[in-house]
């Protein structure tokens, strides 16, 4: 195992990281830029080593700094979080030549899922179901409109090299397609240095289902059950739940099956270890392979508090070589857990809200951890993501664990900057949530604000 | 003549006028960045931009003026 791991991101991701290291006896080295050094991410740890100025790409981002920073520290790993560095696969390569491991997956199935497109043609081919769509990138508006007609309308336009739900867009009709083709490529162009987009069959109502992946240096690989995280905004994630409600109490327990079948053979097709995530979309009890996170996911807690796995933990020993041996017989759920994302915005009008947290009393209660990355009488900075922290509840049953989340949400107090808290509020009492009715366009039509 | 402020503390991430420009009640002026979100802040008036008192990749605060119309 590694002596000393470099933990090249921020806030409550950077502090599990280093727990988790800690815990297994690795010294750890926090990064941070200008705008950070107070956080409780760089005093935990082993030391501590200055980026740069606060930006992102002077930072967070700048790839000579981090392994500058490896070089000065002796460290002989380095764990990207997720976000900022986890997918780029010039950072993974830039490690590699350095002599340093990237804890994450292997720099070839990390370009076997870079292009979107070829992803989905990739584990097509090893019989995952996929949503249909356009046979790669759209070259121009006239094969854009016959590959969309024979999709068939609404189409979802995405961009090839890019996340994050940026640049997306729907036509509901062929008229409309060619200016969504243009603001599409447009937004891939500014956000990813890419233009080139393609075209998928857009689903108004579906679920969003994933299933985590682990796997070894050896080609040995277990799934650990499934998440759901329907409920979001604008393409982000708000709130997920191991397991999901649709196979509550053994529901559709075959299609379950198939759903873990499915992910394993698209792990395989990219040739996959360490921890990753599967997605699907869900619709109408069918599912389709969406895209592979090749990277430890926000929400990996809810899975690790349900199956008893420590998804870092294995990070860390599969990248150091270490072989598997977890069963996947012995991967079962105990109970239900959820995560709330509390975000530095308005939870009404939905705009950031950056400033100083005059009052952070974490919530009490069974059940009930947060994972922050700020302590009372801090700044949060404008600079970065606006989730400032993660309420995980968890419970034996899935009502127990909401009517858990309720108290807690109810005694979480932050004053200073205004938080999403009272939009998980609303969620955790909607009639359609507490019997699982879920669905991406959710916040659309429930827990609105009175 | 109307100040136009940032509605919200971020930092500028382009400015889409130049000084004299004619513009449209309603027409992005400029966009601002703030937790990884772009946000236009818009003409509330139609006029002529007076003043630009920005620069892109400047940090600004909620209230600060950003340009002058008139």
């Amino acid at each position: 195992m590694f002596k000393k791991l470099l933990i090249a991101n921020r806030g409550e991701i950077a502090r599990r990281i280093n727990a988790v290291a800690q815990a297994m006896n690795i010294a750890t080295v926090a990064v941070y830029s200008d705008a950070d050094k107070e956080l409780p991410f760089v005093r935990e740890a082993s030391q501590s080593i200055r980026l740069g100025p606060a930006p992102p790409k002077e930072s967070y981002l700048n790839i000579p700094a981090l392994l500058a920073a490896a070089k000065e520290t002796g460290a002989e790993a380095i764990h990207p979080g997720y976000g900022f560095v986890s997918e780029s696969a010039d950072f993974a390569k830039a490690c590699a030549d350095a002599g340093l491991v990237f804890v994450g997956p292997p720099a070839e199935a990390m370009a076997r899922m870079k292009d979107k497109s070829e992803a989905r043609q990739l584990v097509a081919k090893a019989g995952v179901p996929i949503v249909p769509g356009s046979h790669g990138v759209v070259p121009d508006v006239p094969s854009a409109l016959a590959e969309a007609e024979r999709i068939g309308y609404p189409v979802l336009c995405k961009a090839a090299g890019g996340g994050g739900g940026i640049g997306m867009a729907v036509a509901q009709r062929p008229a409309e397609l060619e200016k969504v083709l243009r603001q599409c490529t447009d937004r891939a162009q500014a956000a990813f240095g890419r233009a080139g987009v393609y075209l998928e069959r857009y689903f108004a109502k579906p679920r969003h289902i994933e299933v985590q992946i682990l796997g070894d240096l050896r080609g040995r690989r277990i799934h650990g059950l499934e998440r759901e995280c329907s409920i979001q905004r604008r393409h982000q994630k708000v709130v997920e739940e191991a397991g999901s409600p649709l196979f509550e109490n053994g529901a559709q327990g075959a299609l379950q099956q198939r759903l873990f079948d499915a992910a394993l053979q698209a792990a395989a097709a990219f040739g996959y270890a360490n921890a990753g995530t599967v997605e699907f979309l869900w619709s109408d009890g069918a599912f389709y392979f969406i895209e592979m996170n090749a990277r430890l996911q926000v929400e990996h807690p809810i899975t690790e508090l349900t199956t008893g796995l420590d998804l870092i933990g294995w990070q860390l020993r599969i990248a150091a070589g270490e072989e598997l041996t977890v069963v996947q017989d012995s991967v079962r759920r105990t109970g239900h857990a959820l995560e709330f994302r509390i975000c530095a915005e308005d939870p009404v009008k939905f705009l950031p809200s950056p400033g100083t947290l005059k009052t952070f009393t974490p919530p009490r209660g069974e059940g009930v951890r947060l994972d922050s990355g700020y302590e009372q009488g801090q700044l949060v900075t404008p600079y970065y993501d606006s989730m400032i922290a993660k309420l995980i509840v968890s419970g034996s049953s899935r009502a127990e664990a909401i009517e858990r989340a309720d108290r807690a949400l109810s005694t979480f107090q932050v004053e200073g900057i205004k938080t999403n808290i009272p939009l998980h509020l609303r969620i955790v009492r909607d009639a359609a949530f507490k019997s699982g009715q879920l669905d991406t366009q959710f916040l659309e039509n429930h827990a609105r604000a009175p | 003549m109307a100040d136009v402020a940032a509605h919200i503390t971020g930092t500028v991430w382009k400015i889409e006028v130049k000084v004299g420009q004619a513009v449209e009640a309603g027409e992005t002026l400029v966009i601002l960045e703030s937790m990884k979100m772009e946000m236009p802040i818009e003409a509330p008036e139609a006029g002529t931009v007076k003043e630009i008192r920005c620069k892109e990749a400047q940090a600004v605060n909620e209230g600060d003026t950003l340009l002058v119309l008139g």
